[in-house]
């Protein structure tokens, strides 16, 4: 579509208006987390820390462990990852390559369970997760994705799975490949894209997370980063220089994460899109 | 294609298991909790029928009326709010202009920053006193508002602080309008129809399966809202941000009381169902499928 001159400048302008809007705050957040606090509170604002704290960080990061916690959440998050790929792509194959009776009426139920609030499963799930003594310990957030790791991914491959020819398989077939070699060196390598978008979400759910962490961590030393934040926040209310360094030190990983993998976050999030 | 009942199980079975393990087990358990007074603290859990429910719609219970009403307050407010503003970003972000990338990633960008770490930021921004929000109002003369501690503005107060999140909704609307064959749009240039017409007769309509997918999936999440209740607001002032599912955390969680917190999930549940159905009861009249004959 072509625009007229006008339009063209007031497109510019409102965007103009929409990237101060989007990325004000983050500029926020990283010039609080250079000031010291008699800077942070001069009034009106100022935007250059003069001159840059860089020590905040350092204080920010060793009044809590967040070492600790930093490492708890990557090895939460890689956990869930490989479960995540591995279940979910294995399942979606038995869905969109496997002819079976009855195959959509189970998909259809698995897909029905979208629509169920997490609070409906919170309480019994913690419950039987403690009888089991594994209260306070990483299992009830990382076991679950290794059994399917979750239908919306399941569904999402499937999409994909659905778009690579079957004669590729037929001929597998014939040379006497199984099914699971199928799945291996065929179905799996094709899917690359697909399963980075899977592995991308996968990240960002597992690291974001909060409520699953709040309710089954008690233990300071198991504790995620959005927990020890929180927690932080608790105990520093006014330290807004060393809250703002903490807050930028947990949103870093997501926004490297985010720009290396761009290209197929806003290909997923098409793919979702389109599909619903 | 050969069949094979056995592979297909084979492959499909940890998900099944997971299914019937996290899922529906749990599911039947929650009702059948819904209907004793189950609690930790308790020696003995005793069968009560419906009593839990009673309880939640006779009033007996102080905060589940307040609970409902600031919850509807912040799905009343939040969906139409993301709906039209991501849908204008998208239009925005669908001109044929320079730097297009470059405009999509700044709006995708705080939708991956971790809620606790949004919330901290946005705790700071909209700080009474020292936010930069109120100073920025005040120097041209506005006055400054309590925002998150004000009663009467804490619930749009949530709502401004998650539309920074919607660059997920955004692209998804993106994906819809670039779909749309430019032939249309040339049709009502012939015609002489202007920017208007064209958002009106071609665009709308067009894009109606994807505000519909989009309505429904910010319904879903925001009836559900918990992580801002619980580290921005901690339900206050005055109960006015009391949503839902962090009073059901509270309940189960915090008061311990779990049989009482599944019979409020399962309400939870019947909401979601009851709006989800009304939503596609009436898509009928506004969605529009192309080669289906409807409008």
């Amino acid at each position: 579509m072509r625009h007229s001159k006008a339009s063209l400048i007031a497109g510019y302008i409102l965007l103009a208006i929409v990237t101060v809007l989007f990325i004000g705050p983050f500029l926020w957040l990283i010039r609080s987390s250079l000031m010291d606090l008699s800077q942070i509170f001069t009034m009106p604002p100022e935007w250059i820390p003069k001159p840059f704290h860089w020590d905040n960080f350092h204080r920010a990061l060793t009044v809590l462990p967040f070492g600790t916690y930093f490492a708890n959440t990557l090895i939460i998050t890689v956990s869930v990852i490989i479960g995540t790929v591995l279940s979910s792509s294995v399942a979606a194959f038995g869905f969109a390559r496997v002819e079976w009776c009855g195959r959509n009426f189970v998909f259809a139920i698995l897909m029905s369970s979208l629509m169920l609030p997490t609070a409906v499963t919170l309480i019994p799930s913690f419950l039987g997760w403690r009888a089991l003594g594994f209260y306070d310990t990483f299992y009830p957030l990382i076991v679950p994705a290794y059994f399917g790791g979750g239908i919306f991914n399941i569904f999402l491959l499937r999409q994909f799975y659905l778009t690579i020819p079957r004669d590729f398989d037929e001929a597998a077939f014939v040379d006497g490949a199984s099914y699971f070699q199928i799945y291996r060196s065929i179905i799996f390598p094709l899917s690359r894209s697909a399963i980075i978008v899977v592995a991308l979400f996968c990240f960002l759910a597992a690291w974001n997370d909060f409520m699953g962490p709040l309710i089954y961590l008690k233990s300071d030393s198991l504790f995620t980063l959005a927990l020890g934040l929180q927690m932080f926040q608790g105990t520093y209310t006014a330290q807004w220089d060393l809250l703002m360094a903490a807050s930028a030190t947990v949103v870093l990983p997501c926004v490297a994460v985010f720009l290396l993998g761009q290209k197929y976050f806003l290909e997923g999030i098409t793919l979702t899109g389109l599909k619903g | 294609m050969r069949k094979s009942l056995f592979h297909g199980l084979l492959f499909t079975s940890p998900a099944i298991l997971g299914f019937l393990i996290f899922t529906l087990g749990p599911m039947i358990a929650s009702l059948v909790l819904s209907f004793t007074d189950y609690s930790v603290f308790k020696e003995q859990t005793v069968f009560i029928g419906i009593d839990n429910y009673v309880r939640m719609f006779s009033g007996a219970d102080d905060y589940f009326y307040p609970s409902l009403a600031a919850t509807f307050y912040f799905v009343a407010l939040r969906v139409p709010a993301v709906i039209v503003l991501s849908f204008l970003i998208a239009l925005l972000l669908n001109m044929n202009i320079k730097g297009r990338a470059f405009f999509r990633t700044v709006v995708y960008l705080p939708s991956i920053v971790p809620a606790v770490a949004s919330a901290m930021i946005w705790m700071w921004l909209l700080n009474p006193d020292l936010g930069l929000v109120n100073s920025i109002l005040n120097t041209f003369g506005l006055p400054g508002s309590n925002w998150l501690y004000g009663e009467n503005t804490v619930v749009p107060s949530v709502v401004l602080t998650s539309l920074w999140g919607i660059g997920g909704t955004v692209i998804i609307f993106l994906a819809g309008l670039s779909g749309i064959p430019r032939q249309y749009y040339e049709a009502i240039d012939v015609d002489g129809g202007g920017w208007l017409s064209k958002l009106r007769h071609i665009t709308i309509p067009l894009v109606s399966p994807t505000i519909f997918f989009n309505a429904i999936m910010t319904i879903i999440g925001s009836i559900q809202v918990f992580n801002e209740a619980y580290i921005l607001t901690q339900g206050g002032p005055n109960n006015k941000s009391l949503f839902y599912v962090f009073y059901l955390w509270r309940t189960g969680f915090r008061d311990a009381e779990m049989g009482y917190a599944s019979a409020l999930a399962w309400v939870l549940f019947i909401v979601i169902l009851f709006f989800t159905f009304i939503v596609f009861r009436t898509s009928n009249s506004w969605v529009h499928y192309e080669g289906e004959g409807r409008s």
